[in-house]
This record gives C-alpha cells, structure tokens and sequence, in this order.
C-alpha cells in the first residue's frame, strides 16, 4: 500500500488462512432495553468476501461498530489476526487495518475529496502546513492503483452516490486497510454502479484482501460472497458456504420467526359488504415521487385498493415503499400522478384534509413519527384528530379521558394508565396507541407500514385480527411489510416492490414465498400493469 | 472629507471585529455558537486594564487580557462540549457573566461603578492611525492567518470537518471534542484581543465597554459566510458605515440610527437568501445525545 | 378480544417529571449560594449577615418588596414570551426590542388618547397596542424563519438592534421632551400604583400591571395545556415529524408561536410605561431581554415556574441594592450570570442521569 500512512495492515497477508482475520465470539450489546447483540458470533477467513445477512435490526451494523472500535462490547471478545483487540480504540482499529465503509457515507459534503481522504492523517510541509499537493498525488496514485477513479480535487458535494461510494473505499484503503467492512453498500447505488463495486470488490479480494459485506439482498448475497453468516434478533443462527446453499434456505434462515397465523383470512374468504361503488377505496395513478438526489424513489406506480380488501406491498426495505406510504399520506410532495380516496382527488391536498376524508395511517417509525413520546397516553390517542376532541379550539379533557378509558381497554394497552407518558410503555404497546387510534375512528382506507415490527408476538396477532376484522367491516388497507409471511397471510393481492417500481401484483393466493422471493431480489422481473 | 483619515479611523474602528469576528470564524466553523464574543471582549478589556494597572506595561495587560478570553472561553466549551448545554442559552449566560464579573471587580480593584483609572497603552498618534500600536498590526493580519489556518493546516482542516460532520471526523480517529474546545479557546483568546485593543486604546475600561461590538463581529462572521477574508470585509465595511456616521456627524444627511442598523440589515438579508444565501456549518449549535 | 382492563391512575408519573423540572434550579440555586458566599468574603464581609440583610431588604418591608414585584413584573413578561415561544422549539431572543415597542406603542397610544378617557377604555386600547408593536416585532423573524428557513436566534439579535435604533431614532428626533430621552407624559390609561390600594407600599414603582402578568401568565397556562392550539404548539416543540403526521402545520405554528411571543414581551412594556414612568423612555427595557431567557430557562418554560423565577431574579436584583453598603451590588449580576450557567448544564445532565437510571431498571 502505497498512498495510506499507516502500513500495520500488512500482518493480513503473511497469515496463513488457519488464523481467522476476524474472530467474534460472545459479544453483547445492549442499549437501554434494547440487546442489538446476544451471543453473537463470527468468523471470517483472510481473503473471503464474507456476506453478514441479516434483516433490519438483527445487529449487524451494531457488530461491525464494535469491531471499528465505535462502540465497546459488554460482553464477548474480538480478534484480529489472531491478536485479541476487545474495546479498542477507533484509531487503534484503523492502524490495524480495519476499514468499515458505513451505510451513511462518512463523508465531508464541503471537503474535497483528497481533504477527505487524508483527514486524520494529514501529511504535512514545514512542520504545520498541510501538504495538499502530496495529499491529491497519494490520491491519484491510489485511485490508478485500485482502478476507484476520481479526481482528488473534486468536492464531495458534487459527487454522485456511486462517486462517493468509491471515496468511501478509497478512504480506508488510503488508510492501509485490508479488512474491509462495507455496511448496506448498493442501498442507494444503480445496477450499473452495483456491477462496478462487486469488479472493484473482486479485485482486492483477489489481491488478498479480507471483505465483509453487510447487506440484506439476497441476490448480492449469491452473487458475490464466498461464506455468509446469517444473523437474526441479534444472533448467529448459521455460517455457510455461498456455494452450498441456495436464496430460498437464506431468505428462511433470515426470516425465521415462526408466527402464529391461526386467525387467518382465508376462514372468511372474501367479507367484502354488499355492492361498493366502483371507486370506493384508495387508488393512485401513474404516481412519480422524486427522491433528494433527483432519482425516481416512485416510478410511475399505479395501483388500487377496494373496500374489504387488503393489498399487501412486500420487497427488500428501500425499494420505495417508506416514499410511496409517505406521499399517499401527503407527508413527501408527489412529482406527478394522482392519488384518490374514495374517488376524490386528494394529491395536493394536506394530511389532514386526508385524514378527514378517511385516510388512516400507521406510520413505520412509531417513535418518530407516530407518537410524541412526552404525551401521555391519552393525548397521543388523539393526535391527528384533536380537532374532535375540542370545542371552540379547547380541548375536552373529559372526552380525551373517555376516550382514552376505551381505546386503552378495547385495544388492551398496558400498563392500562392514561396519563402515563408514551416514552414508558413497551414497544407493542405503543403501537397498540397507534393502532387503538388509527382503527378506533370512522376511517375508509388505511395504510399500514410495518404494523408488526418490533413487536411481541402477543401483540402482532393481535394486530393481524385488528387489520382483519377492519378488512372485513369492508375498509381498504394497503399493507407493506418487511415479513414476506405476514404480507401473505394477510392480503388478498401482493405486489412486489423493486427500485421504486411494483415488480409484480397477483392474487395472493397463487402467491409463495419462493415465488415473491425471486421478484424481491430482482432475479425475477414482470409487469404489474 | 479627507480620505486618510476616514480609512485610518475605519481601521481603528475596525480592529476590534476583526479579532473577534476571527474568533467567531473558528469556532463556528467547529460548531460551536458564537454568541459568546461579547462577553470574550469585555473579558478580555477588563482583564487588560487589570494588568497594564499593576504591572505598568501594556504588554503584562495583552497576556492577561488574552487569559481572560481564555478562562472565559474554558468556561463556554466545558458548558457547550462537556455539558452538552444548549449552546445560545449559554452564550447569553456568558455575556451577563462578563458584564457581571468585570464589574465586581471593577468595583473591586478600583472601586468604581463607571471606570478605570487610565493605564498605560501603546502609541497612538490618530494621524498616521496609531501604526505604532502592534495589536493595530496585528489586527490587520489576523484574518489572513485565520484564513491560512482554516484552509492550509491539518487543524483546519479538522475544524471544518468537526462542524460539517462530526460523525466522519470521529470515524477517522479525529476527536471532535478536542477539535472543539482548541477552536473555542482560540475563539476567546483572539476576541478577548479585540477587548484588548479597544481598552488600551481608550486607555482605561469601562462598564460595558465594548457595547454590542461582539455582535457586529458575529454579523461579519454571517455576512462572511463563515469564511475568515469575507468575515474581514464585512468587518470592514461594517467599520467604513461607521466612520462614515461619525465624520457625517451634524450634517443631518442621513441619521445615524440608520447607518447603525447597516450590519444587522446585512446580516438578516444574508440570513433569508435575497442576495445568495448564507448557509451555516451543518453541525452549528447541534447537540448529540 | 380483550380481557378489558380497568384502566387506572395510581401510578404517579408526575414525580419524575417533578425531578426533572426541580433539580436543575435547586442545584443551580446552591452553585450560586457557595458562588455568592466566595463573592462576599472576598470583600471581607460575612455571608450570613449579608444574606440576612439582603432579604430584609427584599422580602422583609413592604417597599423593598413592592420593587421586587415590580421588576419581577418585566421580566414575568420577557420570561413568558421566551417560553412561549420555547415551547414550540423556537427561541426567541428578542424580547429586548419587543418589549421596548410595546412600551412605545403603549406610550404613543396614551399620547394620542384624549384627557379624561375613560380609565379602563384606556388600558385596554394602550395595551392592545403594546401587544400589537411587539407582536409586530414578533412576527418579522417568524415570517423569516417559515418562508426562507432563516435561523430565529440570529434575526431575533440583529433585531433587537435594528428596532432599538429605529424607536431611538423616533424619540431623539422627533418626540421627547427637551433635553432628555423620553416622550412627554401620556394623558390617558394610567394603571394605579399598589401604594394607591395599600399605602404600606409607598415609593415601590409596583402597580396593577403585575396582576396583567399574572391573567398572562394564566392564559399562556391555559392555552399551552388546555387549547388546542397548545396541544399543537408543543407538539410541534417536541416532535416536529409527528406532529407533521398529525395533520399540525409546522409553519403556522412557527408563526403563531413567534408573533405571540413577540406580544407577550410588547405587553410587557406597560409595567414601565402605564405603571411607573407614565412615558416611554430610550433604554427602559435594556437587559430585560436577556434575563427573560435566564427566567425561561430556570422556569423550566412552565408559565408558574416562570413567575417564580421571575420573582427570583427580581429579588437578586433589588436585593443588590440592599447590600450594596457592605458588598457592591454588582455581585449580583454574577450570581446571574452563574444561575444562568448552573441551570444550563444541569438540565441535561439530570436528564442524562434519570433517563439512564431509568433504562437500566428497564433492561
């Protein structure tokens, strides 16, 4: 390594490949309640790319912060190279030649890209003056070395996301690095700049370095990995050979969870009430929604959903779904394209004039979104229809407090205190708050994102009946959801989203798992007209 | 109007925001609100005199007045940096702090509510605009350094790392807190000159004595964009509107009141984006938890 | 479906919230007390003789108490109109030049009204138009702040400046009386002084507008806890995403909050200009501003609160007077200084700590 300073990364390659280059074992971490890590384990051989799978929130990213010294384990060891590095340093990680590229790029917007690069270790003239010209020629030869081109003078803000990406890995192989830890890299990036990463990525491997790639695309996974180790709810629950193993054993490896679907739809097949008007319900048409940097987060989506039915939108998280909930909401501005509710046209119209129409909705990010978390209980079961629960712009605190009464015992919310503050219930029962008051009103259609997640299994069928019975007093409901198995027991019609499109819409009945699978990682490509 | 003697009295008239505004620069472009330099000037004054009092030279009253900057500026980082305290809440505590402790004292050592005795300073001849007063000098030169330090060091370049992204600064090993409170103690250290200046030019501290001039030096610093050259400018033609006003004086061309209200009009113009928008450091006055 | 259980109130959330709320003041209280304590035997005096004579001369006759009240009544204003607007996660810091134009549009209205006006007719009308010039003053950075996203901290400041120099520039140049910085007297809505109802008070500037603070005090209660428009406002200071999907209006509320804060503090100006001086005066209001923040702060933005702090920095105040023949009174504006700093820290450091304490009880 030529351009980097520190050079302690050269231990990787003398190894023989009986000393992992990477070794975890036991490692706990815990925030506040929340235990990212239990157990976990793994291990990754000098010169592999090695695929850590896993869904959102089963600990990945929180692993590999460990290891770049970021975080400290609470419990557990970690070797590198044989060497034990328990609760190092971030600058003790990066001279021993660890480099993690994380998902939000660890980039300056206003520095150029050699300023970037030789942040921390800046070569300097004369003792205080920074050495520019060195800084951008270490950055030219490396860029040629490593076939990552870039113009060294060029700044971070006017780079595209594949440009910046490439900086991203310039950066820690400037800083000697030669275990690579790339976190969700091809979440923002197109086909074309995906195929030039894994070339990229082929080479070094191919030059010995050590690779580990966080991501939760299955097709990635296959393509380029040589072992996987599949992580869920913080732990290891398997290490295989890329080559020994097929998307589908992954995909339920990862997925796993077994949830009860007992009280499932298909005992009622079709609750659908007598004769809806043909435009009842929620329909969009030729939806465009335009993401920060200009690209088609929703591409020309058109879609509808009747009354008593549920559509359940699955695919692999930042496909467009979180845009499409956001924009049919009126919380994200539409490009182009219509939205109706029960046959109004509704697309420029505010959320609550939305929501007076009978647009329901729980949001994904209860805690950011759907609850103020310092409101009690009470006051957050009203929000979004204070309006009804004052009188000449005064709340009725008599009728917030009925109302609170019944939503907390109707929806089973514990512990059963209305003036207790959001921020101290549990997970499932402050969805519960958002549930008890989405479905507790007259509404007509209502999206759910992730209405399950993070939740206890008690509370998810409970959920699921709540979604289920609203279906059959003939409300529209557009699911999406992370878990492919609660799309499917749920919904009357799937759709598949892949890169802000819908890769394919079919009953739900002649829908599987492997089926949708092969359309969520792209193998598979339809139309959904 | 004679045209030497309005720039030398601009430059007199400048110096002061101009070490402070230089001050402002670093720190804000470290993340850290500047509300502060006012109270890092009067600091800084008072400490000045204190010194030049009882050592009898002036430069004994430049090393004090620099460590009050100092002892003022540790106060705000540890607060803002180690604290976490809301970084504006505690800029005003700041300044009501230096107007309080410089008047304790003053009353203190000499017994006074209004002033100092007078101390000695440097030369001073208004014709040729005091050029043989050194902080004058350096004055003039401090925004070019500021500018070398910012663009052309590692610290610099750390600085504007730490207030864009201070996650990409700690995930290179950089310590953004360091960063921070070295940025903040340079802050104090170089605004407290321009409370410097400003008292041994005058000779003598008084109460409250550098009258809003700390917020004209965060007006440069906005108007400026938070770059050290353009800060300077502003400084000086913040400094120019002022002489102006003062050489004006008894011609009832326009009020004076008006031409006082030029920096902060600037400022607020600058702030909505009618004539290209000044965008602050991203990290500025952000609190992590 | 459910079991239906009895919801129930026994559980008793106040008490942390209780914790939060107090801790940060009483700690910020007793930092001061040692600070004051180092302040008073560097001037070689003893701290309990001096604390004895400062509250004989605050709290212990009625004079010195009416001056509390009296400038406890300011800065109950300047400290409402911060909150305010806190409360909404906006920070307003121009209560200076809000408060000094409501004082001039008080005074100017009192001007223009007609001798013999009736007394209460005149109040109202002169305190609508304090409202309204502060409200005014409010409203610039609110505009500002929702149409172009410019920061409200910096264009409260500049404007403190701006409208001080303009309200300088009307009384220098076109309405005081000869040889001083104030307008003539007004002739109508004088507000009676507490020495008219209890003489015991005689020579204290407190008059009836404190019982204007409290009614604001009281409305601003009611309306962050009890209206709508408050349900929303704070919504909107605590989260403003969800209050986004809550159908709230960020930007209304941004403008409202602003513009009412601006009034707040514009009310604030008939406590001089009504109450004491019977005219507007060039620098009335300096420094009120200022301290409207430190009584926000150490109020804990809770209207009640803020009249006790209120009540607190007053009595620093006039208690400098009070000590002032054996330590100087400028002790006080440290002790200010450093109330201000203590609380500052404090907040989120007890925060820190009982949130912390409470996630390990969790897990």
């Amino acid at each position: 390594m030529t351009g980097g300073p520190a050079s302690t990364g050269e231990s990787a390659r003398g190894q023989t490949s009986a000393v992992p280059a990477i070794r975890m074992e036991g490692i706990d971490k815990s925030f506040g309640a929340i235990r990212a890590n239990r157990g976990t384990s793994v291990e990754v051989m000098p010169g592999e790319i090695h695929a850590l799978v896993g869904e959102n929130g089963a600990g990945k990213s929180t692993l590999m912060r460990i290891l770049g010294g970021l975080m400290k384990p609470d419990a557990g060891h970690v070797e590198v190279n044989g060497r034990d590095v328990t609760g190092w340093s971030t600058n003790e990680a990066i001279a021993a030649g660890i480099g993690i590229v994380h998902q939000h790029f660890m980039l300056v917007p206003t520095l150029t890209v050699a300023e970037n690069l030789v942040l921390g270790c800046e070569p300097k003239t004369r003792g205080i003056v920074l050495d520019y010209k060195r800084a951008a020629e270490d950055v030219r030869k490396l860029s040629t070395e490593t076939g990552l081109v870039i113009a060294p003078d060029r700044l971070i803000s006017d780079l595209s996301v594949g440009e910046a990406q490439r900086v991203e890995i310039l950066k820690v192989l400037f800083r000697g690095a030669r275990i690579l830890v790339l976190d969700e890299p091809t979440a923002v990036l197109s086909p074309p700049e995906v195929r030039e990463l894994w070339t990229v990525l082929r080479r070094l491997r191919d030059k010995g370095d050590t690779i580990v790639l966080i991501t939760h695309r299955l097709d990635e996974v296959v393509e380029i990995s040589n072992t996987i180790t599949v992580m869920r709810a913080g732990q290891t629950v398997a290490r295989v050979k890329t080559s020994e193993t097929t998307p589908a054993e992954i995909a339920r490896l990862m997925v796993g969870r077994e949830v009860s679907l007992s009280a499932g739809k298909r005992v009622q097949p079709s609750g659908r009430p007598a004769g809806p008007q043909p435009d009842q319900g929620l329909e969009a048409r030729n939806l465009i929604v335009v993401g920060s940097r200009g690209i088609r987060v929703i591409d020309d989506v058109s879609f509808s959903v009747k009354p008593g039915e549920i559509l359940g939108i699955a695919g692999v998280e930042g496909n467009g779904q979180t845009e499409l909930i956001e924009a049919l909401a009126g919380l994200r501005p539409v490009f182009a394209g219509d939205i109706l509710i029960d046959g109004v046209d509704m697309t420029r119209r505010s959320v609550a004039q939305r929501h007076d129409a009978g647009l329901s909705h729980i949001p994904e990010d209860r805690q950011r979104r759907g609850l103020i978390l310092e409101y009690t209980v009470a006051n957050n079961l009203i929000l979004g229809v204070q309006k009804y629960f004052s009188r000449r712009g005064i709340i009725d605190r008599t009728r917030v407090m009925e109302n609170a009464i019944q939503e907390i015992s109707s929806f089973d919310i514990r512990p059963p205190n209305p003036v207790l503050a959001a921020r101290a219930l549990s997970g499932g029962n402050q969805q519960k708050i958002i549930v008890a008051r989405e479905m507790g009103r007259e509404f007509s259609v209502l999206l759910a994102s992730q209405p399950t997640r993070g939740v206890d299994v008690g509370a998810i069928e409970f959920i699921h009946q709540q979604l289920l019975d609203a279906r059959a007093q003939g409300k529209a409901i557009l699911l999406v959801s992370a878990e492919l198995n609660e799309v499917l027991a749920l919904s009357d019609r799937v759709a598949v989203m892949y890169r802000g499109k819908f890769a394919v819409m079919m009953p739900a009945a002649e829908a599987s798992e492997e089926v949708l699978g092969e359309y969520m990682i792209g193998t598979k490509k339809g139309n959904a007209a | 109007m004679n045209p030497i003697s309005f720039l030398t009295q601009m430059i007199r008239i400048a110096v002061p925001y101009l070490f402070a505004a230089s001050g402002g620069v670093v720190a804000e472009r470290a993340g850290i609100v500047s509300l502060t330099l006012e109270g890092f000037m009067l600091s800084g004054a008072f400490a000045a005199v204190l010194g030049t009092n009882y050592s009898g030279s002036p430069w004994v009253g430049v090393l004090c007045g620099i460590l009050g900057g100092l002892i003022f500026s540790l106060i705000h980082a540890v607060a803002t940096i180690r604290y976490r305290a809301d970084q504006v809440v505690v800029g005003v505590a700041i300044n009501l702090l230096a107007i309080g402790v410089t008047r304790f004292f003053l009353k203190l050592f000499f017994a006074s509510s209004s002033n100092s005795p007078r101390v000695a300073g440097f030369g001073g001849n208004i014709n040729v605009a005091g050029f043989d007063n050194p902080l004058l000098w350096l004055g003039i030169i401090v925004a070019p350094v500021m500018a070398f330090v910012i663009y052309k060091t590692p610290f610099g370049l750390r600085v504007r790392a730490v207030g864009e992204h201070p996650d990409a600064a700690e995930s290179v090993g950089v310590s953004v807190t360091r960063v921070r409170y070295v940025a903040v103690a340079i802050s104090g250290m170089l605004a407290a000159l321009g409370g410097v200046y400003l008292a041994l030019d005058q000779h003598q501290f008084t109460d409250q004595m550098t009258a809003g001039r700390g917020f004209i030096a965060i007006s440069a610093v906005i108007f400026g964009r938070w770059d050290p050259i353009r800060a300077a400018l502003a400084c000086l033609l913040f400094a120019a509107a002022e002489t102006l006003q003062i050489q004006l004086q008894g011609s009832h061309a326009i009020p004076s009141q008006f031409i006082e209200m030029i920096p902060y009009a600037l400022t607020i113009i600058a702030l909505a984006g009618v004539v290209g928008r000044a965008v602050p450091p991203a990290a500025l006055g952000k609190v992590e938890d | 479906m459910t079991e239906g259980v009895q919801p129930t109130f026994t559980a008793a959330p106040w008490r942390e919230r209780a914790q939060e709320a107090l801790i940060p003041p009483l700690v910020a209280l007793l930092v001061a007390l040692i600070c004051g304590d180092l302040l008073i035997l560097s001037y070689g005096q003893s701290p309990a003789a001096v604390y004895r004579l400062l509250l004989e001369g605050t709290w212990g006759n009625a004079y010195g108490f009416g001056q509390v009240l009296y400038k406890a009544t300011t800065l109950a204003f300047t400290g409402l109109a911060v909150s305010f607007g806190l409360r909404a996660g906006l920070f307003n810091i121009g209560g200076e030049s809000q408060l000094a134009a409501g004082g001039f549009g008080a005074a100017l209205m009192g001007l223009a009204l007609p001798v013999g006006t009736p007394l209460i007719l005149a109040l109202l009308v002169c305190m609508i138009a304090a409202g309204l010039a502060g409200g005014v003053v409010g409203a610039v950075p609110a505009y500002l702040k929702t149409r172009f996203g410019a920061h409200e901290v910096i264009v409260t400041i500049m404007l403190n400046f701006i409208v001080l120099a303009l309200l300088n520039w009307f009384i220098a140049g076109h309405l005081h009386v000869p040889e001083t910085l104030h307008t003539p007297e007004i002739h109508a809505g004088v507000l009676p002084r507490l020495a008219d109802i209890d003489p015991r008070f005689h020579g204290s500037a407190a008059n009836l507008a404190l019982i204007v603070a409290v009614l604001v005090a009281f409305a601003v209660w009611f309306y962050l806890f009890r209206a709508r428009g408050g349900y929303e406002l704070r919504a909107v200071g605590l989260q403003p995403q969800a209050a986004e999907y809550g159908g709230i209006s960020v930007g209304r509320v941004w403008m409202r909050a602003l513009t009412f804060s601006g009034v707040i503090a514009g009310i604030g100006g008939i406590n001089y200009v009504l109450g004491y001086k019977h005219y507007y005066e060039d620098g009335f209001a300096s420094g009120a501003g200022f301290l409207g923040i430190a009584v926000a702060l150490v109020g804990r933005n809770h209207p009640l609160g803020v009249l006790v702090a209120a009540f607190f920095f007053a009595t620093l105040s006039q208690g400098g007077l009070a000590i002032h023949a054996f330590v100087p009174k400028q002790m006080m504006d440290v002790l200010q200084g450093v109330v201000i700093l203590a609380v500052a820290m404090a907040v989120p450091e007890v925060r820190r700590i009982l949130r912390g304490a409470r996630g390990r009880s969790d897990a």
